[in-house]
């Protein structure tokens, strides 16, 4: 599963380091450095996290399928 | 009524192509299908990779604890569209609507969204820039080489201009325990950004931190030996320095290229766009079937003099994605401005650097909260009388303060003494911003708002 945060709201209240603290870790007083990409066991506590941010910078993937059709290197459309 | 069914026949089942899939792309096509176009989206991006942030690239994955591999963007919904990755576009055919692939296809559309984002500015001498050991850092790939470098544990690292990426890099560098050295023109890191009173600030953040910083030194040659790795850096001090590594992080260039010769008003600041995001052309006229976002793109900003802002910013990307989506699909009376407040941030030596408004467009600055000396301070930036921006380090905090000051034009110097102080007294000084003939690093600014149906424009006369 897939995370991003919106660092520009980001006011280290640090509610997410609590909660999911395998994806989310303070790095000196106010740097927040997470993992994007986490393992589908920490979904409930990154979802808790997203949940718990008290300025709403937390973005949890909601693609659960893909509908996409992709193409790569070229080969035909 | 005829302009209304056209919209609706095109949200029903038009064709839109977007170049570029990165953030901008992606939370356009997001945005367009959120406002409920059912009609065709193509996305065309030059990297063989779905969309991935790059923030994270310089700390998190320089540091070693994420896999350059693993930072891709969630997603908001599905996006249902034909993905071109791994094929660049090469060229626009305005006439017949088509974008052209580099593997000799094309792709129709009615209307065009270009978010083809900027690259790294390769360092000017190209032998001495394919010596093994010369990097850069924007892409994925840009990344997994670096990181393998550092891994290497070389001896010594060049980190060549000290803006944020540049700072960044020998954040990390610093933090993995390995030597380097940053080689700066100017007069301190980021004083293209924040000027000269903060990026003293800033050069004593590195200097604490183990960092070889030499301001006011120029890279003149990279030299390699027989076997092409490089050795050593020549500097216009006349000095030498043995480094493995060097990183050229001299700023970025807007990726115009293929519109070459198509008549948009595309060019090496970017391209030239209305509030709206729609493209102008080389006559200074509107085009409607051509918008344009994220890093490429420049448009008016009202709070700033109507200056045409190119943002190379996160959140301007995101902001102004769904703004050029909205307006894509939305008959004239609904379309809406791209009025995001500019805002960044960089995470350096343990140290949150925030800024709101345009720090570069200030002549003073004051520090309202902390002190320089601290590290954790702001300093409010003035242009004529009102407050223009402001810089946080660690004040994360407060950065919606003066995101407000700065949209309601507040006085500068501010009413308030200081916030955190007794007895305020701290004067305005300049804030010592380089002669702007001079070459140095662009401003980088950014800013963030609240729903973009809800923003406008209010024209306060200036006191009699």
């Amino acid at each position: 599963m897939r995370v991003v945060v919106d660092l520009n709201r980001c006011q280290a209240f640090a509610q997410c380091v609590f909660l999911a603290p395998e994806v989310f870790e303070l790095h000196g007083e106010e740097s927040l450095m997470y993992r994007p990409r986490f393992d589908e066991a920490h979904r409930d506590d990154v979802l808790r996290a997203a949940a718990a941010c008290p300025v709403q910078a937390i973005l949890v993937d909601r693609l659960d399928d893909s509908r996409d059709t992709r193409t790569r290197h070229g080969d035909g459309c | 009524m005829v302009a209304d069914s056209a919209v609706r026949a095109f949200r029903r089942d038009g064709r839109i192509v977007i170049v570029g899939a990165s953030l901008a792309g992606l939370r356009a096509a997001e945005h367009l299908r959120e406002e409920g176009f059912g009609g065709s989206l193509t996305l065309v991006g030059d990297e063989p990779y779905e969309p991935y942030d790059r923030p994270p690239l310089s700390k998190q994955v320089l540091l070693g604890q994420v896999l350059p591999q693993d930072t891709d963007l969630p997603r908001r919904r599905a996006v249902d569209a034909r993905w071109r990755l791994g094929t660049a576009a090469t060229g626009l055919d305005r006439e017949n609507r088509r974008v052209l692939l580099a593997d000799g296809d094309a792709v129709e559309y009615d209307r065009l969204l270009i978010t083809t984002g900027v690259r790294s500015r390769p360092w000017p001498q190209e032998s001495e820039a394919s010596l093994d050991g010369v990097c850069v850092l924007r892409t994925r790939d840009d990344t997994t080489r670096l990181t393998r470098r550092l891994a290497g544990r070389p001896r010594r690292i060049l980190v060549i201009g000290a803006g944020f990426t540049g700072s960044e890099i020998a954040s990390a560098c610093r933090e993995r325990g390995l030597e380097v050295t940053v080689a700066e023109r100017g007069p301190a890191p980021l004083v293209g950004a924040l000027g000269g009173v903060v990026g003293t600030a800033a050069a004593d953040l590195q200097r604490d931190h183990g960092v070889d910083l030499r301001c006011g030194i120029t890279v003149t040659a990279l030299e390699g030996d027989p076997a092409g790795r490089l050795r050593r850096a020549h500097l216009s001090d006349g000095s030498q320095l043995d480094a493995d590594v060097a990183v050229v992080a001299l700023g970025a260039v807007r990726n115009t290229g293929w519109l070459e010769g198509t008549g948009l008003a595309a060019g090496p600041r970017g391209i030239a766009c209305d509030a709206g995001c729609r493209a102008f052309d080389i006559h200074g006229i509107v085009t409607d079937d051509i918008f344009a976002a994220g890093d490429v793109a420049r448009t008016p900003h009202p709070l700033f003099g109507y200056q045409f802002l190119s943002l190379e910013h996160w959140g301007n990307a995101v902001a102004q994605a769904e703004i050029a989506a909205h307006n894509m699909i939305s008959p004239g009376t609904e379309r809406r401005p791209h009025l995001w407040t500019p805002a960044f941030w960089s995470a350096q030596f343990g140290v949150t650097v925030k800024s709101v408004g345009v720090p570069s467009m200030a002549d003073e600055l004051v520090v309202t909260q902390g002190s320089l000396a601290e590290r954790r301070f702001v300093a409010a930036y003035g242009h004529q009388g009102r407050i223009i921006a402001a810089v946080g380090f660690d004040q994360a905090k407060w950065m919606g303060f003066y995101q407000r000051l700065i949209e309601h034009a507040a006085p500068f110097p501010p009413s308030f003494h200081a916030v955190d102080r007794p007895g305020g007294g701290q004067q305005p000084v300049p804030a010592r911003f380089p002669d702007p003939a001079l070459p140095s690093h662009g401003p980088t600014v950014t800013l963030t708002g609240h729903s973009p149906s809800e923003r406008r424009v209010v024209f306060t006369p200036a006191p009699a």
